[in-house]
């Protein structure tokens, strides 16, 4: 019960946060907000139990994606206006997509019940092997590693390559090859 | 239907619903704001919120975090591990590397939109749409012969 | 030279440190306590990000260069791919750990999870501290007082 309570004061806080960024139009205000959500969820992820992910949140949301925003920013612009169109679309979109996913969790299992389908089949059986094949007590990294080891791999991959992206999109290699042009 | 309105069915969803509430805030965000950045900031929320969603199915109610506890010779002690309850960690291996794929594709969305300000001199969607449309005009305009001669 | 933002500066120096120091821990510690090569990766970018913002982009590329940047992202990646193909070479599966002590195989898997956890935290701090690099490289185009 006391979990509960919990929760849902933290979605409290993490909706007002949410509906903050909506009315703001000065993108400051807009980027700190966002990093006050993701420090609130990473608290919201401390209660569900995932002390991993709320270590990754509180690093790259509050940390790296602030700094990546407000850099943005600086090469942008720091107001944003308000939409010239009335936001009744918006709305009914956002009302039937929202409906049709309440629908949608009417027949999931009750939070966390312990006979759901996602804790009888995989889950428990990664629990009891972990400490005999890989015998580390974090589970969480065994399974990365390990387990699901290419998975983790491609993951890397992908963070390389979004790198490169940025590099190409935004660094001077461009210019580069202007000046060797030039040189031609 | 009738079982929605029921204490306990309640109890145990009232958090599938919050996290759609969440989602939900974020989708307004993306269809109804303009400014690019703010869309990004609208994706970024629902993209959490997929995650907490995504968590939240790995709770078990009264487990703990599964770290397993350790005896003296730096081994996991299986005796103690048993009688503890813990949650999915499947969930959040998933999750955890999904939100550093998360941060790498954002800063990407980020970089193209500092391209389309050194393009358009703007980051409105509105305004890049009327910019692209009277491009088109002119070279409607410029081009009006070659289109004559073609019909 | 500017001497502004003294108290920033001199907390920025105290604090550099101390976060490299817990990003390692986080790094060869994942395996008993939360953390990880994610986590390590972006702890140790935020050290180098907060140093690039306090004192100057360029003080930050003379302590971490951008070639050495970008080296490093490539490296990570092979170092995880790498061990794939040194345990497909031992006569196991790709990146099957056991292959490192055949005798004790929780020995191998320790000893491959600390090695992939490590191309990990290089790959994520060279992409986060390539990506700064590359948005605070540009010039800016809205001044101080804007904000």
């Amino acid at each position: 019960m006391i979990d509960t309570f919990t929760n849902t004061v933290l979605f409290v806080m993490l909706v007002l946060t949410a509906l903050a960024i909506v009315r703001m139009e000065r993108l400051f205000a807009v980027v700190m907000l966002s990093s006050v959500f993701s420090l609130l969820s990473a608290l919201l992820f401390v209660t569900l139990d995932a002390v991993d992910v709320a270590f990754t949140e509180a690093a790259v949301g509050a940390g790296i994606s602030t700094v990546l925003m407000l850099g943005t920013i600086a090469l942008t612009k720091p107001e944003a206006k308000r939409p010239r169109h009335t936001a009744f679309v918006p709305l009914i979109v956002v009302c039937v997509t929202g409906a049709a996913l309440v629908y949608g969790t009417l027949d999931m299992p009750a939070f966390g019940s312990p006979d759901a389908p996602a804790q009888t089949h995989v889950g428990p059986d990664y629990l009891s092997r972990t400490p005999i094949d890989i015998d580390v007590p974090n589970a969480v990294t065994a399974i990365l590693g390990s387990y699901r080891g290419f998975d983790t791999l491609g993951e890397t991959a992908v963070v390389f390559t979004a790198g490169i992206g940025v590099l190409l999109l935004l660094s001077g290699l461009r210019r580069r090859r202007e000046d060797e042009d030039e040189e031609i | 239907m009738g079982k929605f309105f029921e204490l306990q069915f309640l109890t145990g969803h009232i958090h599938y619903l919050l996290f759609i509430v969440l989602m939900m805030t974020g989708l307004f965000i993306v269809v109804d704001k303009t400014n690019l950045v703010k869309k990004i900031i609208g994706l970024n929320i629902f993209q959490v919120s997929v995650f907490m969603f995504y968590v939240s199915i790995g709770k078990v109610t009264d487990g703990t975090a599964p770290i397993f506890p350790m005896d003296s010779n730096y081994h996991v002690d299986q005796a103690a591990m048993q009688t503890i309850l813990y949650s999915n960690p499947l969930p959040h291996v998933l999750i955890l590397t999904a939100i550093v794929v998360g941060i790498a594709t954002t800063s990407l969305g980020l970089a193209l939109i500092v391209r389309i300000r050194e393009s358009f001199n703007t980051i409105d969607e509105e305004d890049i749409l009327q910019i692209e449309q009277k491009m088109t005009r002119d070279d409607n305009q410029k081009y009006k012969y070659l289109l004559r001669d073609m019909l | 030279m500017i001497f502004h933002h003294l108290i920033l500066r001199v907390v920025t120096k105290l604090l550099v440190g101390t976060i490299i120091l817990f990003a390692l821990y986080v790094q060869f510690h994942g395996d008993f306590s939360p953390g990880g090569g994610f986590q390590a990766g972006v702890i140790m970018a935020v050290a180098f990000i907060l140093y690039g913002i306090v004192f100057s982009l360029e003080a930050a590329k003379k302590v971490f260069p951008e070639w050495l940047v970008h080296k490093l992202s490539a490296l990570g990646v092979l170092i995880y791919a790498g061990t794939g193909i040194v345990t497909m070479i031992l006569g196991y599966d790709f990146l099957d750990y056991d292959a490192f002590s055949p005798l004790h195989p929780t020995h191998g898997q320790h000893w491959g999870l600390l090695i992939i956890e490590f191309g990990v935290g290089v790959t994520v701090t060279g992409v986060m501290v390539a990506i700064y690099y590359a948005f605070a490289g540009r010039p800016p185009c809205i001044s101080d007082e804007e904000w």
